[in-house]
């Protein structure tokens, strides 16, 4: 018995040495930054130990706007993209001509470079000194003003931003609940039939249980995804995102380490740990959830 | 209610790349099912059992064909407005349902004024759970169950509406042989408490032989032959009915008749009238095997399994088809036979060591034939011929 644990261990060895190095030392060692107030990477000093970089932080409004930039993108993609794929996946799933050729185009965004569909959104949206962009020569034809999506409004900014990482994070979610739905076996539907069911009911008292884990697991990875968002934020906006007034939480991170006014780790790592404990808890509460609702 | 088929015709496109014909899945059905009744339909894996279930159902539409119920035409009538209950193979009970909510499930979707009180829809639920004798269980999700309860719970949400039909799809494949025996007297049982007309698939003959009024045995989509159970064994159409019926199956030699006797190679076995000299098939039931010295039909004896009352007798000869001639005798009759007796003896030292068992040779064993018991086929139709003055039974 002794020997088989010894022997567990030490297949685990590898994993846990990379693991140790590259993912715990490093987050403990945040953590124990995100207390030191003015840490030094170069002399590896400190004034003292307390909660100021936190205060600091809370009260940057950089930060602040990075929160809420990061909580609106959440609450508005992962349902809109859940739901959409959700709808997308019914079609294709009750299409039977061509049904791989639509299936191969609603993926192909996934396979494209992230900067690549940030560049064809720009000739959509941005406004240059020839064109005002393909979205607004559209507003103009139905008579509406022209909108400047990428240096204009918050609310422009923030609906381009929407639409986009809703547009990046679809293939992957039809492509889970395609298949999430071919699994659900025919023979429930035809008891169904039998029974006398509603195409309503079918869908909401068979269908959305039978692949509810699936939807779940899209929420959840959904959710902790779109708050670790920032390349999308680049690719639609450049790398000054608090100009812009567009940043993220992962921005804010990055920018107070490397940006033009970076090189504070401490303020860094306060904003890091502070996204931890927003993904955790939502994590948590979302599989406390996904535990009374999911089927299974 | 009783049902009637009318020119029932089912064909799938065939979709493999090389082309060629449709499959015809139920080819030309005609039969008529009378009320309260308990049809099994019976014939191999991919004859069309379950597609012909479809089609009553309404699962699938018949390429051409009409189906009644009692006098109503219910071909373009939609499955849930036939009245019928289906038990699938798999039962297709909900997962994520109690067993409560999987019987309810067709009730709550009533609509209209036929809509029910949550109360009302327990008191059906639990009515239906008596009659399959469930109760206990009503509170658990199917896969708590075992596979006989959750065959139960399909035949309570089969049931739990009233239909005027009842199809059951291979109810008993996914159980034990000893489940499979009490659950088919149970629904046996519960046909005749409720007098739902039933139509039950199988392919187990012995199945279909002990719970059914009648049988329709298929063969690729064809209906080989519609008769109560004792008369398709006693009296089968043709020589795949004749094959598929009964354990052991029929024994079948190659034969023919010459100058109004049936010979099995050169063996004359029994006179027979009215038939011209041709090439047959004989099929001889293992019941209709009698072991006497002056017997015409010479044998070579293979070994002897003494069951009790019975004797299985294991012989071969030069015109059989298959491996080894079954025939069941009366023990103490088989003891009379010298040969049989040193067979047994012989058996006694072999056995520990059954390979010896198709090598064995005792020597000639004779029989003699009960006529009761054999069937000639002609050799190319493989239809039953029936010697003059004789008619077909029909059923
Ligand atoms: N949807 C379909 N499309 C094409 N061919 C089909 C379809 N359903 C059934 N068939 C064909 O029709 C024939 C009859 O099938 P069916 O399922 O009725 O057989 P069965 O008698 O129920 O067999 P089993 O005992 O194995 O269940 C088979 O040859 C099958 O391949
Ligand atoms: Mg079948």
């Amino acid at each position: 018995m002794k020997k088989k644990g010894f022997k567990a261990w030490l297949y685990l060895l590898p994993a846990v040495i990379f693991l140790g190095a590259f993912m715990f030392y490093p987050l403990i060692d945040v953590f124990v930054y995100s207390f030191e107030e003015g840490y030094n990477s170069a002399s590896q000093t400190s004034f003292g130990v307390g909660g100021y970089n936190f205060s600091y932080v809370l009260h940057d409004p950089y930060f602040m706007q990075a929160l809420q930039n990061t909580f609106l993108l959440v609450i508005i993609t992962v349902p809109l993209s859940t739901g959409f794929a959700l709808l997308i996946s019914l079609g294709l799933n009750s299409i039977k001509p061509l049904r791989n050729l639509f299936q191969t185009i609603y993926f192909l965004p996934y396979v494209t470079n992230t900067l690549a569909v940030g560049l064809v959104f720009m000739i959509l949206f941005k406004k240059t000194a020839y064109t005002d962009g393909l979205v607004n020569a559209f507003i103009s034809i139905f008579g509406g003003g022209s909108v400047d999506f990428i240096d204009g409004p918050y609310w422009a900014k923030m609906f381009v931003l929407c639409l986009y990482t809703v547009w990046i994070v679809l293939p992957f979610k039809v492509l889970i609940l395609t298949s999430a739905l071919a699994s659900v076996n025919e023979m429930y539907y035809k008891a169904a039939r039998i029974d006398g069911t509603s195409k309503f009911r079918m869908f909401t008292k068979i269908t959305l249980p039978m692949i509810s884990p699936m939807i779940f697991y899209l929420v959840i990875t959904g959710f902790i995804g779109a708050f670790k968002a920032y390349s999308d934020s680049v690719a639609l906006f450049g790398t000054d995102l608090n100009a812009a007034g567009m940043n993220t939480i992962v921005g804010y991170i990055y920018d107070m380490l490397y940006g033009d006014s970076g090189g504070y780790p401490s303020y860094a790592s306060a904003a890091a740990i502070i996204l931890f404990v927003i993904v955790l808890t939502i994590t948590v509460i979302n599989l406390m959830i996904s535990r009374k609702k999911v089927h299974y | 209610m009783k049902i009637r088929l009318e020119n029932l015709t089912k064909k799938f496109p065939n979709r493999s790349k090389k082309g060629g014909a449709d499959v015809v899945a139920v080819d030309n059905f005609s039969f008529e099912i009378p009320d309260g009744k308990l049809i099994g339909l019976l014939g191999p894996s991919g004859c069309g059992k379950s597609t012909a279930l479809n089609l009553i159902s309404g699962l699938e539409s018949p390429t051409s064909g009409r189906i009644f119920f009692d006098d109503e035409d219910v071909t373009d009538i939609e499955p849930e407005n036939r009245g019928i209950g289906l038990v699938f193979q798999n039962y297709a009970l909900y997962p994520h349902l109690t067993v409560l909510r999987n019987i309810t499930f067709p009730l709550e979707n009533l609509k209209g004024d036929k809509k029910l009180t949550k109360e009302r829809m327990k008191e059906k639920a639990y009515e239906a759970a008596r009659l399959v004798q469930i109760e206990e269980l009503m509170d658990r999700k199917p896969s708590e169950l075992s596979g006989g309860q959750q065959q139960r719970v399909a035949i309570a949400r089969a049931l739990v509406k009233r239909p005027r039909v009842l199809l059951l799809d291979e109810p008993l494949s996914n159980l034990d042989a000893r489940l499979r025996l009490q659950t088919r007297e149970e629904i046996r049982r519960i046909q005749r408490e409720t007098g739902i007309t039933t139509i039950f698939v199988t392919h187990d003959q012995e199945e279909a032989m002990s719970i059914s009024d009648l049988i329709v045995v298929m063969k690729s989509g064809k209906i080989q032959q519609i008769d109560k159970p004792q008369n398709v064994y006693d009296d089968p159409k043709n020589l795949f009915v004749a094959k598929f019926l009964g354990t052991p199956a029929i024994n079948v030699f190659v034969g023919s008749v010459k100058h109004g006797r049936i010979f099995i190679g050169d063996d004359p076995v029994m006179p027979i009238k009215g038939i011209e000299n041709r090439a047959i098939y004989a099929g001889i039931r293992p019941e209709g095997f009698i072991p006497s010295e002056n017997g015409s039909l010479k044998c070579l004896l293979k070994g002897v399994e003494v069951m009790g009352r019975d004797t299985i007798i294991l012989s071969k000869h030069y015109a059989q088809e298959g491996d080894v001639i079954h025939s069941i005798v009366d023990s103490e009759d088989a003891m009379q036979l010298d040969a049989v007796n040193t067979a047994i003896d012989h058996k006694l030292n072999l056995v520990l060591d059954p390979v010896h068992r198709d090598v064995d040779n005792h020597g000639e064993i004779r029989f003699s034939i009960r006529p009761r018991k054999i069937f000639i086929f002609d050799s190319e139709t493989e239809e039953r011929i029936y010697p003059n003055g004789d008619q077909p039974v029909t059923g």
